[in-house]
């Protein structure tokens, strides 16, 4: 046997998959992908006219409509890759792209 | 092959059939159906690639899809073509298995020919492909999600477990031949091989052209000469032990390719045979002959003169870089 030990981020043992590598309906809603991004959207509320435009371009469907109440879109920041698509698209600029810091 | 795809993936026995550059076309999905482990048949009738255009038999279409992880099964005849197509069916819809079979048959030597056979018969061929059941399918009661995404924490397992099944499958083959056998009366094995047992040069091949080889090898036995054949009948997963056993004891091999390996000295059938033989103490002298692209007539000639080129080498001797037969330079 070697000596070394081989490090691997490996999530599930071979023998462990299922056949055909299905899952069951809405499992990748357990997969979080918002650490992909680089950049996350800042909203100035001030400036909103909850126009709507960012809840429709997102490619992800992430942003949540907070009512009339509220009248904003907040983005869920677990599925937010952050690809700007709803800053360029607001009429009213006020989303902002805040790069993330690590 | 995505149609074919949403088929089986529906529970539905698949057969689908191509060539050539449709199978190119389809390329893409070939590797996605094993991994999905759908046990989709499709027939092959191989044929060249371009350029230039040919609609004529060598290998090359589907070694481009080498490692698509399908079962790949060469065919040598009209007989063993129609077998396979049933005993394809029962090797993939095995529970142990559920993988994807590829039917390799020669393009117009055997896909446009007619020749006599013995036709199963139907009361047979009921008891021995009972009615398919899949283990896993695309159904509203019971929903799943299929081709899913293998981000790296699990890809690397996932690619593992497609292996794993496709090396496994080989007994569940030999066992799927076996019962064949017993009710049909017609034997295959994984590698055939012909007055191979004290040859000292044996032709490896794999398809149609070993019937001419045949008659080639009977010739040579008349003239004295210690030769024989070997044919791959498996080639994925390939048959290690059996291709071991069928060349044992060989002097020389003489490998055949039906394909070029474009940039490389060898073929594909001699590079994997040379790299299972490299470490065994006694293993032969491999040569590694190109013949028989886009239809180039392969005569009984063909295989007395890489008999010959093998034995000339001698046993010190190095081929180096294939040969092609009959090329006009």
């Amino acid at each position: 046997m070697a000596k070394i030990k081989v490090t691997t981020d490996a999530a599930v043992k071979v023998g462990d998959i299922p056949l055909g590598f299905t899952a069951q309906p809405g499992s990748t809603r357990n997969f979080k992908t918002g650490d992909w991004r680089s950049a996350r959207p800042a909203l100035d509320r001030e400036k909103c006219i909850y126009c709507g435009f960012c809840y429709i371009y997102c490619p992800d469907g992430v942003y949540k409509d907070m009512g009339p109440e509220e009248k904003y879109y907040q983005p869920d920041l677990d599925f937010c890759k952050g690809c700007g698509v709803c800053a360029a698209e607001c009429p009213k600029k006020c989303i902002q792209m805040v790069v993330e810091e690590v | 092959m995505s149609a074919c795809i949403g088929s089986s993936a529906a529970g539905a026995r698949t057969f689908t059939a191509t060539s050539s550059q449709g199978l190119l076309l389809m390329a893409e999905m070939t590797f996605i159906a094993p991994a999905l482990r759908l046990p989709i048949v499709m027939a092959v009738a191989n044929r060249a690639i371009s350029a230039p255009i040919n609609i004529w038999n060598d290998h090359s279409d589907v070694m481009t899809i080498r490692d698509c992880g399908w079962i790949q099964i060469f065919v040598e005849n009209g007989q063993e073509a129609t077998d396979m197509s049933i005993i394809a069916f029962r090797i993939a819809e095995d529970k142990n298995v559920m993988l994807p079979v590829i039917l390799n048959l020669d393009g117009f030597t055997l896909s446009h020919f007619i020749e006599p056979i013995i036709f199963p018969e139907q009361e047979k061929v009921r008891r021995y492909l009972p009615a398919y059941e899949t283990t896993h399918k695309l159904d509203i009661a019971k929903p799943i999600s299929m081709g899913l995404l293998g981000a790296p924490e699990v890809y690397t397992e996932a690619r593992k477990a497609t292996d794993d099944a496709l090396v496994a499958s080989k007994s569940r083959i030999v066992k799927a031949f076996d019962e064949f056998a017993d009710i049909f009366g017609r034997k295959y094995n994984l590698v055939e091989t012909y007055r191979a047992e004290d040859a000292e040069t044996i032709i490896v091949l794999m398809g149609s052209i070993a019937e001419t080889a045949m008659t080639a090898v009977d010739e040579m036995r008349d003239a004295g000469q210690k030769v024989g054949l070997a044919r791959l009948r498996l080639w994925r997963p390939f048959p290690i032990e059996e291709l071991r056993a069928a060349v044992k004891g060989a002097k020389r091999l003489a490998i055949v390719d039906r394909h070029i390996s474009l940039g490389f000295p060898e073929g594909p059938v001699a590079t994997e045979i040379r790299a299972l033989l490299f470490h065994d103490q006694d293993r032969p002298r491999i040569s590694n002959f190109i013949l028989g692209l886009g239809g180039r007539d392969v005569p009984r000639d063909h295989f007395k003169y890489i008999v010959e080129r093998a034995e000339e080498l001698g046993d010190a001797g190095r081929q180096g870089h294939y040969e092609m037969v009959g090329v006009l330079e």
